[in-house]
């Protein structure tokens, strides 16, 4: 830590640092994107991802906090806190020409605070319409339902963009257009059978091959990360399994260890090996509706009736010990809300038997097939850079060759004692990523047979007070959901609800490449790369 | 084998007695008609459940259960909704043609059904060229097809017109090519000459290696000709909703709904006239007792077992194949299919003029 810090002041003198959790540089504006560009390019340093990008209103000021994580060092993580007073016109430098993963979370930062990113080449708003009033993240935000009432009518000047440049120390406003006055645009979703969800694509297409892709999302979003602000910790829990609802106790896990970490609660073992079980068999489960539905989406409507017919099994066995199918709200503050069915050994037993056997149905109906060979293989080809710029993380980054499983880089719970393979391809097309979800649940079931006849007895819930309260700081935790790396960033103040939560979600990276990964394929393969891609819309529109 | 000319002929010497040579054309003409139509209907309401069975099957499921014993009744009450359903108008769309679209479809379609030779003495139109006919009927629904696209006014809808017109075009030729196979082989284009050529053996035996690789063209032509899995871009709802019928609705929807199926009967029955001999029974040249148990079958039940098999066959693709791409699918017709159809035409002129064939 001491070599970055020295490195960091000579790079940049003006920085200021900070011990906890990780080292946090604070930096001014006119410095951040010359350090930003020595901490992505230096070799000592080379902090390649940006893990999460927090908009933040301090009240005082508004700003951004990065978390950096350098793929070469050992996976270490730098926090950067870049910040302004101007609260009428706050305005930062853009990093997305560094990360390009950016380019969406400036967005969403403007969204939600109205921060400015000169630079940025695409400055409109994320989820938000565009003539909502106010930002409504600040902390001065106005709720007044007056200033936004349910609009009927359609959003005017969807196709204008603008971006603010820096000229000679000046910032002028540039206008500019989505699509060109002559673009074919046609428009995928919101309602559409393929987009997983509530998402749109607006595709520039010349005959059946795309130009341009853009992303309009928010159809959904339910505003969690402001709901969060108002309510104690124990309430904020349940928001998790509404995200990535095929990674619900993964995200439980996530913000329940974010907790427990600042309030440093032991968890009692039974409750670890729990959670892990929990967290695979849902990976399982997620795996398998992502082999259905992608599958589906290439026209084999069967091979996603035999995907369900397994993920039917996983979910009876949540069914029995959580008391629900979907959003189980298993995991608590300190362990986990109930102690196993007494059915749970024998049902995971099953599962892990039959496993094996129906992968193989699977490769026999889908892998092995020259249609879906053809339909998958070099689409929506993703290079390893790509995918570390764009962090995508979770299968699709596997896929092409980026390690980034969380489970084996920031081990967490009881993972370092197990025995599994992280696996890893370099093609990065739509089939490696199809192909690594099959060797994934694989490794899952290794992880439940290792554990199943070792469950410890014990308590499953640690002693937690009445009110929790967190003392004043910052944590950031991530775990290695079904989609890829989820990250949860809470900031106290002391009080017994959050002063600023922030979930950083897979997904919402995923779609970021959809734009890269689509051009100048056909229509037909927009499809077979979102379905390879695999992205939850609530996960993005939380 | 029963012969059903004689029924008719017996009708048909009735009506004269009584009544003028047009008047009982015309009645004979407005009887066929609605035994036609009515039994297009009927075929269709069986294939859907067909289907649904079978595909229910294929993904370990049960299928309809509900209505009816076996849920044998689904059918009728989804009829019966889909006719009491509203026909919405939409706004900005060309009237005319967006009406007329679904009744090119189902004529072409109902026209093909019409020409089938359905038993011995079962059979509607026999012209010279019959099969010619058919093939000049098919290519006829395409333009109802191109048309719904174009008048929705409806992006989707366009592209899965275009993606189908490209498509029908295509697969026609490889269909055309594998049917001139076998005509040359029997040397008549004459429905009724086509199904007694194969008395002493269906054309599938007789015809040796290119008749069997003429088959195998045709089903996969005949699957795209059809627009069913995995030949169904043209309607592939997982990336264009439902393609050249997105915005049509009620019984207007009903009626492409109609066709779809339809069609798939009438290609399998095309296959059973061209490769399977039609109504005529199993016969193996040299096994009389054989023969004579397989002449007491009667004809109009090996016609449709014959033509459900083929039926079953493309219906098995359709539920195990996921869906090719446009360019693919164009790729695999044009430089694949297409000419191996030719390379096959020619060899069977070949064994025709060697006379290596039974």
């Amino acid at each position: 830590m001491v070599n970055i810090q020295e490195k960091i002041s000579k790079i940049c003198p003006s920085a200021t640092f900070e011990e906890g959790q990780h080292l946090l540089v604070t930096v001014p504006d006119k410095d951040w994107y010359q350090l930003a560009k020595a901490l992505k390019e230096d070799a000592d340093l080379n902090f390649d991802v940006l893990s999460a990008l927090v908009g933040m209103d301090w009240k005082d000021s508004l700003g951004c906090l990065y978390y950096l994580t350098s793929t070469k060092n050992d996976w270490q993580m730098l926090t950067v806190k870049v910040a302004t007073e101007d609260r009428q016109n706050p305005m930062l430098h853009s990093v997305s020409d560094l990360w390009k993963v950016a380019l969406f979370q400036e967005r969403e930062v403007y969204d939600f605070y109205g921060i400015k990113f000169i630079n940025h080449p695409d400055m409109r708003r994320f989820f938000l319409r565009n003539d909502w009033v106010g930002h409504p993240l600040r902390k001065d935000y106005d709720a007044n339902p007056e200033l936004n009432p349910i609009r009927l009518t359609d959003e005017a000047d969807e196709d204008k963009t603008c971006s603010y440049v820096e000229e000679n120390g000046k910032i002028k406003k540039v206008e500019g257009r989505v699509f060109g006055e002559d673009e074919y645009v046609v428009n995928f979703g919101p309602q559409h059978p393929s987009t997983h969800g509530v998402m749109r694509f607006r595709t520039a297409i010349d005959g059946e091959v795309i130009k341009k892709v853009d992303v309009v999302s928010g159809y959904i979003h339910r505003g969690i990360e402001k709901l969060c602000e108002d309510l104690t910790y124990p309430q904020t829990l349940h928001f998790t399994d509404r995200m990535d609802y095929m990674s619900a106790h993964m995200n439980r896990h996530c913000l329940c260890m974010c907790i427990e970490k600042a309030m440093g609660l032991e968890i009692p073992r039974r409750a670890q090996v729990i959670r892990v079980m929990m967290d695979e068999l849902m990976r399982i489960s997620s795996h398998l509706l992502s082999f259905g539905c992608m599958t589906m989406d290439l026209g084999a409507t069967t091979a996603f009736f035999y995907g369900f017919r397994e993920r039917e099994q996983v979910l009876d066995i949540f069914d029995k010990t959580c008391g629900a199918r979907m959003s189980m709200n298993y995991n608590v503050i300190g362990g986990v809300v109930a102690d196993l069915h007494p059915d749970f050994v024998k049902d995971v037993k099953a599962l892990c038997a039959i496993m094996p056997k129906r992968l193989e149905e699977y490769h026999k109906l889908f892998t092995g097939n020259i249609i879906g060979q053809n339909r998958t293989k070099g689409v929506g080809v993703l290079s390893k850079e790509d995918a570390i710029n764009y962090a995508i993380t979770g299968p699709s980054g596997r896929a092409s060759g980026f390690a980034c499983d969380c489970r084996k880089r920031h081990p967490y719970a009881i993972y370092n004692e197990l025995n599994f393979n992280e696996v890893v391809m370099t093609e990065g097309d739509s089939f490696a990523r199809y192909l690594l979800r099959l060797k994934e649940i694989e490794e899952s079931v290794k992880i439940l047979e290792q554990l199943v006849d070792r469950i410890p007895e014990g308590e499953i819930r640690a002693q937690v007070p009445k009110i929790i309260k967190l003392p004043a700081g910052r944590w950031y935790q991530q775990v290695e959901a079904s989609r890829g790396v989820f990250g949860v960033f809470i900031e106290s103040d002391g009080n017994k609800n959050p002063y600023r939560v922030h979930f950083q979600s897979p997904c919402f990276n995923l779609v970021g490449v959809m734009d890269v990964c689509c051009k100048d394929h056909l229509i037909a393969d927009l499809i077979t790369i979102g379905a390879a891609l695999d992205f939850v819309i609530p996960d993005i529109d939380r | 084998m029963f012969n059903f000319g004689v029924v008719t002929n017996w009708i048909n010497d009735m009506l004269l007695s009584v009544m003028p040579q047009w008047a009982a054309t015309l009645i004979e003409c407005i009887v066929i008609g609605v035994i036609l139509l009515l039994l297009y209907a009927l075929l269709a309401l069986f294939y859907i459940l067909y289907e649904r069975k079978l595909c229910a099957w294929f993904q370990c499921r049960l299928g309809p259960m509900r209505v009816g014993p076996w849920g044998l009744l689904q059918v009728f009450a989804d009829m019966f909704k889909i006719l009491i359903k509203e026909i919405i108008p939409l706004k900005n769309t060309d009237k005319f043609l967006f009406g007329l679209a679904p009744y090119l479809v189902i004529a072409s379609s109902v026209i093909m059904f019409a020409c089938l030779p359905w038993g011995y003495g079962l059979q509607i139109i026999d012209y010279n060229i019959g099969i010619l006919f058919i093939l000049a009927v098919s290519s006829c629904g395409v333009i109802g097809i191109l048309l719904a696209g174009w008048s929705s006014n409806n992006k989707y809808t366009l592209i899965g017109a275009m993606r189908s017109g490209a498509q029908m075009v295509s697969y026609e030729l490889s269909l055309g090519l594998a049917i001139l196979t076998i005509i040359v082989l029997a040397g008549t284009m004459n429905i009724n000459d086509l199904v007694w050529a194969q008395e002493d053996g269906w054309f599938l035996f007789k015809g040796h290696v290119p008749a069997f690789i003429a088959f195998v063209i045709y089903l996969i032509a005949a699957t795209a000709e059809t627009n069913r899995g995995p030949f169904d871009l043209p309607e592939a709802e997982h990336e264009l909703i439902a393609g050249y019928h997105t915005e049509y609705s009620g019984i207007h929807y009903g009626f492409f709904y109609l066709a779809e199926y339809l069609n798939l009967f009438v290609v399998s029955g095309i296959a059973t006239l061209m490769f399977l001999g039609g109504w005529m029974p199993l016969h193996v040249p040299g096994w009389e007792g054989f023969n004579a148990i397989m002449d007491y079958i009667p004809s109009v039940v090996w016609f449709l077992g014959k033509a459900f098999f083929i039926s079953f066959v493309i219906i098995w693709f359709k539920w195990t194949f996921p869906r090719v791409r446009i360019d693919q699918m164009l790729a695999f017709e044009w430089k694949y299919l297409m000419p191996f159809a030719l390379f096959n035409l020619v060899l069977m002129a070949v064994f025709v003029a060697l006379g290596w064939h039974f």
